[in-house]
C-alpha cells in the first residue's frame, strides 16, 4: 500500500467517528454526513498519492466533506443551511490558523444512537456504523442478519433520526442514568455478538469484541465519572482476558471452571480490577458493576487457586434484583448449584418460564449437567440433546456430546 | 412463515455418515438438531438425502429424454438434506440455520417457501 493510501486509511480509522459526529450534529443528518465523509475519503485516496498527504489529514477530510454537504444543500435548494455552513467554515478557517481541533461530538452521537425513539435492535448496528465506520455486511454477520436487511434497517433508522429531529446533545444530569444505560447496553450487545466466536482461526469470526471494548474505552474517556461505564469496561476486559483459555491447543471447548488460569491475560485482569475499584468509590452500584464483580470473583482463582461460589451466588442474587435477564438467571442457577448443590440449582432452573428458555442453549446445557450429577440419566440425556441441537459452534457441540456419551 | 433450510455438506462430512470413527458424532449432531427444532415447535418437515453419487439427473429438452448418472451440479458442497421450518421471520430462520451442524463445516442456505399459487393462476 502506498504511503498516501495508508495515511488515508489511518485518518479514516482515527477520525471517522469524530468527523461523522461533528458533521451529523451540525447537519442533523447522519446519512448525509456519512455519505459526504465517504466521498471525502475517496477523494483523499485519489489526490493524496499525487499531491502528498496534507499536514492535517483530518482537517482536509472535514473541509472536503463539508464542501459536499454545502453543494448538496445548494442543489436541494436549502440555501440557508449552505450559507450558515460557509460562514462557520470561514470562522473555523480563521480558528484553524490558531491550531484549533475539530470539537468532539461523539458522546452526543452515541446518545443519539441509543435514543429511546430508536428501536433497540438498531442501536448497536447504528453505533458501530456511525462511530466506527463498520460496513453493514460485517455488522450483519455479527448479528446473524441478512446483509440486505441490515442495510435497510440502518437506512430507515437514519431517516428516522432526521425526520424526528432527534437532538445531538448529551442528556442533562437527571436524565443521564437512564440514557447512559441504553448506550452501555448497546455497547455490551456488540461485545456479546463476539462471545461465542472465539476460535480465532478465522478473523471474520472474531466478532465485534475489540470494537465493543474500543467503544467502552471511548465512553469512559468522555464520561470519566460514570461508575456504570467503568463497570462495563471492567466486565468486558474480564471476559476478554479469558479468551485464549476458552479453547485448548486442539481447539476443544474448555468451560470456565476448567480453564488454565495461566492463560488468562494478566494485564487485562489487572486493568479490569483497577476500573472496578475506581467505580466502587462512587458508591452507586449498578448492573454492569455487579456483572463485573461476578467476573472479578471468578478471576480470583488466578491468584488464590479457588472459586468462592457462595460469594458469586450472592452477587447474582443482587444482579437478578436489577436485571433479571434469562442469561443472568441461568448463570445464577449454575452458581447456586456449585455453592449449595445440584438440587438447588435445578430448582432455580425449574422456576423459569418454559417459553423463555425453549431455545436458550445455556439453559439446556446446565440442565443436562445438573441432572447428570443427580443421576437422573434419562432426563439428562434429553436435556443434553436439546443443548447440542441448539449449539452453533462445533467445539461446543462436541464438548456436550462427550459429556452426554459418558451416560450412555 | 415457512422457510426451507438447505443443508450443504462437504465430501468429508458426507463420508462421516458411514465412517465408524465419526458416524456417532455426525448422527448425534443431526439427531439433536432435529429434536431441538421439534421441541421448539418450528419443524414442518424435511429429509436427509442419500449421497450425490446415488443421484440421477433427468432432462427432456425438445421432447428428447436425457438421463445422466450423478447430481445436477458438481460442486464442492453438495445438498445433503433439507428442513422445512415455520418461524415468524427471516431473522429467526437464520438463527436456526446457524445451529445446523453443516453451518460449521459446509454451508446452510435459507429460502422462504413460496405460498401456493392462487386458484386460476
Amino acid at each position: 500500500m502506498s504511503d498516501a493510501a495508508a495515511a488515508a486509511e489511518l485518518a479514516a480509522r482515527t477520525s471517522y467517528g469524530r468527523l461523522v459526529a461533528y458533521l451529523a450534529a451540525r447537519w442533523r443528518d447522519v446519512a448525509r454526513a456519512e455519505d459526504a465523509l465517504g466521498d471525502a475519503l475517496l477523494a483523499a485516496l485519489e489526490t493524496w498519492p499525487h499531491r502528498g498527504v496534507p499536514d492535517n489529514p483530518e482537517g482536509w477530510l472535514l473541509t472536503a466533506a463539508r464542501r459536499r454537504l454545502v453543494d448538496g444543500a445548494r442543489h436541494a435548494g436549502v440555501a440557508a443551511a449552505a450559507e450558515a455552513e460557509l460562514t462557520l467554515m470561514l470562522q473555523e478557517h480563521i480558528d484553524d490558523q490558531r491550531g484549533t481541533r475539530v470539537s468532539d461530538h461523539r458522546l452526543a452521537l452515541l446518545f443519539v444512537c441509543a435514543h429511546p425513539a430508536i428501536d433497540e435492535a438498531a442501536r448497536t448496528p447504528l453505533m458501530l456504523q456511525t462511530v466506527l465506520g463498520l460496513d453493514a455486511a460485517r455488522i450483519a454477520s455479527a448479528f446473524l442478519v441478512a446483509p440486505a436487511t441490515m442495510s435497510q434497517r440502518l437506512v430507515r433508522v437514519k431517516a428516522k433520526i432526521r425526520e424526528a429531529g432527534i437532538c445531538f446533545e448529551v442528556p442533562e444530569r437527571r436524565e443521564m442514568a437512564a440514557r447512559l444505560e441504553a448506550v452501555l447496553d448497546a455497547i455490551y450487545a456488540a461485545y456479546g455478538s463476539g462471545w461465542e466466536d472465539v476460535a480465532g482461526a478465522d478473523p471474520r469470526r472474531r466478532g465485534l469484541a475489540e470494537e465493543a471494548i474500543w467503544l467502552g474505552r471511548l465512553v469512559t474517556r468522555l464520561l470519566p465519572d460514570e461508575p456504570e461505564a467503568l463497570g462495563l469496561l471492567a466486565l468486558m476486559l474480564h471476559c476478554e482476558a479469558r479468551r485464549p483459555a476458552r479453547r485448548d491447543s486442539g481447539g476443544a471447548y474448555v468451560p470456565l471452571r476448567e480453564q488454565d488460569v495461566t492463560q488468562w491475560s494478566q494485564p487485562m485482569l489487572e486493568e479490569a480490577e483497577r476500573l472496578l475499584k475506581t467505580a466502587a468509590r462512587s458508591k452507586s452500584p449498578g448492573r454492569f458493576q455487579l456483572e463485573a464483580a461476578i467476573q472479578s470473583a471468578h478471576a480470583q482463582r488466578a491468584w488464590t487457586g479457588v472459586t468462592d461460589w457462595e460469594a458469586i451466588a450472592l452477587l447474582y442474587e443482587g444482579l437478578l434484583r436489577c436485571a433479571p435477564t434469562v442469561g443472568a438467571r441461568v448463570a445464577s442457577a449454575a452458581a447456586l448449584a456449585e455453592a449449595r448443590g445440584a438440587e438447588t440449582g435445578l430448582r432455580a432452573l425449574d422456576a423459569m418460564a418454559p417459553d423463555a428458555v425453549a431455545v436458550y442453549q445455556p439453559y439446556w446445557a446446565l440442565r443436562g449437567q445438573l441432572l447428570k450429577k443427580l443421576g437422573r440419566n434419562t432426563q439428562a440425556l434429553d436435556a443434553y440433546d436439546r443443548a447440542i441441537g441448539l449449539s452453533e459452534e462445533a467445539a461446543v457441540r462436541e464438548f456436550l456430546m462427550t459429556r452426554s456419551a459418558q451416560m450412555r | 412463515m415457512q422457510f426451507t433450510i438447505l443443508v450443504y455438506e462437504t465430501q468429508s462430512e458426507l463420508a462421516a455418515r458411514t465412517d465408524p470413527k465419526r458416524k456417532d458424532a455426525y448422527w448425534g449432531a443431526y439427531r439433536a438438531y432435529t429434536k431441538a427444532l421439534r421441541d421448539a415447535g418450528v419443524m414442518v418437515g424435511g429429509a436427509g438425502l442419500e449421497p450425490p453419487r446415488t443421484a440421477t439427473t433427468v432432462r427432456v429438452p425438445d421432447g428428447k429424454r436425457r438421463v445422466q448418472d450423478g447430481p445436477f451440479a458438481d460442486t464442492k458442497e453438495q445438498l445433503g438434506g433439507y428442513y422445512v421450518i415455520d418461524v415468524p421471520d427471516l431473522d429467526k430462520a437464520l438463527e436456526w440455520a446457524a445451529r445446523c451442524p453443516s453451518a460449521s463445516t459446509g454451508a446452510t442456505e435459507v429460502r422462504p417457501n413460496m405460498p401456493p399459487p392462487p386458484p386460476g393462476a
